[in-house]
């Protein structure tokens, strides 16, 4: 932990230069049609046909990228944010392209509805105390 | 990268996913407590706010900014093969508010981490699971040299609901994370279990 000095060394303000640049990624869109807001956790799993995505000349290198860090092992939104080292807001664009093209496909959290189903709780209970 | 698993006919398991949130002023502890039980080391991950991306009526404080960061902390726990746990450490600005909505929906519950020496910085997380009424309870983190008071005064300080549950905990200590943890999943499990019967009845 860092104290006190924490809350500026995480920030960037418009002298750090321009932090929207990542937005050229997604050729300057912020949002995508197909995406309902995905969320954080939501898995993201390559499909098994996307064996060659470099060959689609469509794709830009973060899409290549993305398609196959999560061929292997599906990975959250955050994770592969964090991963990539884009902003959250691009990596959504960037998974809606390729939920578009069919190269993957997109799990949801478990609902809120269901947050109260007894059975999940239980099982994250005992899967904590086994750790 | 060729072989895939998925190229054998065996697709990779989809796990299902949930999230717990862990909020607290800065320096309480939160990427601490993160990390005491993370099987990885916890990743940043950085939201982009712009003009368009950013509510209108949550602007101030930013006023004359066109785009900004903000920084959060995860970590995550496979708990089994199809069930992973997520943490997210909450940012701490008061201001980025509209942004723990997003992290919150859907959330499992939340950890507020307070540190007894400044207890007021956990006042604004504990009033917003309180409104939204996501379950949560409050881990006071015990630092090293600092004051123990008794959880009777920490209650009153903190202005807790008698519901709410309140422990002690050390967010370096990786057991003592997972009863905070457990702690709250419990407390989730109460908190359904009486909405159900208040619906039923």
């Amino acid at each position: 932990m860092s104290g006190d000095g924490q809350p500026r060394s995480h920030w960037f303000d418009d002298e750090a230069g321009p932090v929207v640049r990542p937005y050229a990624m997604t050729r300057g869109r912020t949002s995508h049609a197909a995406q309902h807001r995905l969320d954080l956790i939501a898995v993201v799993v390559t499909e098994a046909h996307a064996d060659d995505p470099e060959a689609d000349h469509m794709l830009s290198p973060e899409h290549v990228d993305i398609v196959q860090l999560c061929r292997d092992a599906p990975q959250s939104v955050a994770e592969l944010a964090a991963e990539l080292n884009l902003p959250i807001g691009v990596v959504r664009v960037l998974i809606g392209d390729l939920v578009d093209e069919e190269m993957v496909h997109v799990t949801r959290p478990v609902p809120p509805a269901e947050l109260v189903d007894e059975n999940i709780l239980r099982d994250v209970i005992s899967g904590l105390r086994a750790l | 990268m060729i072989f895939g698993r998925s190229e054998r006919g065996k697709p990779p398991v989809e796990p299902v996913t949930l999230k717990i949130l862990v909020a607290g002023g800065f320096g309480a502890g939160k990427t601490t407590l993160v990390g005491a039980v993370s099987e990885i080391k916890p990743l940043r991950t950085e939201e982009l706010l712009t003009e368009a991306g950013r509510p209108v009526d949550d602007t101030s404080g930013v006023e004359g900014k066109n785009t900004t960061t903000v920084a959060m902390d995860f970590g995550r726990i496979t708990l089994r093969e199809d069930l992973v746990l997520y943490l997210f450490g909450t940012p701490g600005q008061d201001r980025f508010w509209f942004l723990w909505d997003e992290l919150a929906t859907g959330a499992l519950g939340a950890v507020v981490l307070a540190d007894t020496r400044r207890l007021e910085d956990s006042f604004a997380a504990v009033d917003y699971f309180e409104r939204r009424s996501i379950p949560f309870l409050v881990g006071v983190n015990c630092f090293d040299g600092a004051a123990r008071y008794p959880s009777q005064s920490v209650r009153a300080a903190l202005d807790l609901d008698p519901s709410v549950p309140l422990v002690l905990c050390d967010a370096r200590d990786r057991e003592s994370v997972k009863e905070v943890l457990i702690g709250v999943v419990q407390h989730a499990m109460a908190y359904a279990a009486d909405r159900r019967a208040a619906v039923t009845t």
